[in-house]
């Protein structure tokens, strides 16, 4: 478990809600904290190599995009070949997020969960069969779950706090 | 072309090169987009113009760093309940009540309620979910994740 300090926690809620989108954005960054520009560039490196910030970067709006469907295709695969398609399914361009999870019989056979996104469901029906194939026979039973409804979508919190 | 509130938002190419550009790693520099912009085939301050009118769009949702909470302690856990249909909008209710429930949404199954729980450690993960099984009186299917297979989402150019 990584600590922060007290910088780090003020660079990273001060850019929670986004980083300036300003030429210079790690020297405003740093106006608004009191900080060098070199400083905050250095944090961000060693908050990167330590695996607190994954990286720096855009998240796209699906929808807006015009991505509207929204598939979770999941898959039971044997234990011994799931890492290495997981890896290849993960690879595919409109596979936003793929994991290796438990299953949780006899409810859920399926252990390999990847998120497809399309602007039909034809089009996610095309790519779940692409993956198919993908996987071949190592593939024993398949589902997609489509998504029908957001019920709550918040930030995930630096730090919990007991209710 | 990205809709907003059903009103269409054009995007060029370079739009999407920088779109596609950005979901990888912003370089840390002071000046970062004069690195990435010989590769985009434009100039800096253009790259600056265009993503803040992206953002401004909300073809962006965010633009900044990408935090893994697990790193420094935290812990996540995908769950699912299969929720009768007359009883949905009430066990919606009690679930987002918890503070620890990041996202929530209702999916085309029997299992038809999957959300994230956040926590500080993962001992609190099973603590949250036994709660929820109790006020709702459902099981609380549990899936967290042992692997991660990571890549971009790319813009189709």
């Amino acid at each position: 478990m990584i600590k922060l300090d007290a910088i780090d926690e003020a660079i990273l809620n001060a850019t929670q809600a986004g980083l300036p989108i300003v030429r210079y954005p790690y020297a405003e960054v740093g106006r608004r904290l009191g900080l060098e520009e070199s400083d905050v560039i250095a944090r961000f490196q060693r908050l990167i190599a330590d695996g607190v910030v994954r990286r720096i970067a855009v998240a796209p709006n699906h929808y807006a995009l015009g991505m509207s469907a929204n598939g979770m295709t999941v898959w039971d695969i044997a234990d011994d070949a799931v890492s290495e398609i997981g890896a290849r399914i993960g690879a595919l361009d409109y596979v936003t997020h793929c994991y290796r999870r438990p299953r949780a019989l006899p409810d859920w056979p399926y252990n390999l969960f990847a998120m497809v996104h399309g602007t039909t469901r034809d089009e996610v029906e095309a790519k779940r069969r692409q993956i198919a194939s993908l996987i071949g026979p190592a593939c024993r039973s398949s589902d997609i779950l489509y998504s029908k409804r957001i019920l709550k979508k918040t930030g995930v919190r630096l730090t919990g706090k007991g209710d | 072309m990205a809709r907003r509130n059903g009103l269409a938002v054009e995007l060029d190419n370079l739009d999407r090169a920088i779109l596609n550009r950005l979901q990888e790693d912003l370089p840390q520099v002071p000046d970062p987009f004069a690195k990435i912009a010989p590769e985009l085939g434009c100039n800096p301050d253009e790259i600056v113009e265009r993503l803040a009118r992206l953002r401004e769009a909300n073809v962006v949702t965010r633009f900044g760093p990408f935090i893994d909470a697990a790193a420094m302690g935290g812990a996540f856990c995908l769950c699912a309940i299969a929720v009768p249909q007359d009883r949905f909008d009430d066990v919606a209710e009690i679930v987002n009540g918890f503070h620890q429930v990041a996202h929530n949404y209702e999916r085309e199954h029997k299992l038809n309620m999957w959300f994230v729980l956040a926590t500080v450690s993962l001992e609190e993960i099973d603590a949250v979910a036994d709660r929820i099984e109790a006020r709702t009186g459902l099981k609380v299917l549990r899936f967290p994740k042992l692997e991660e297979f990571f890549i971009g989402f790319k813009v189709a150019a």
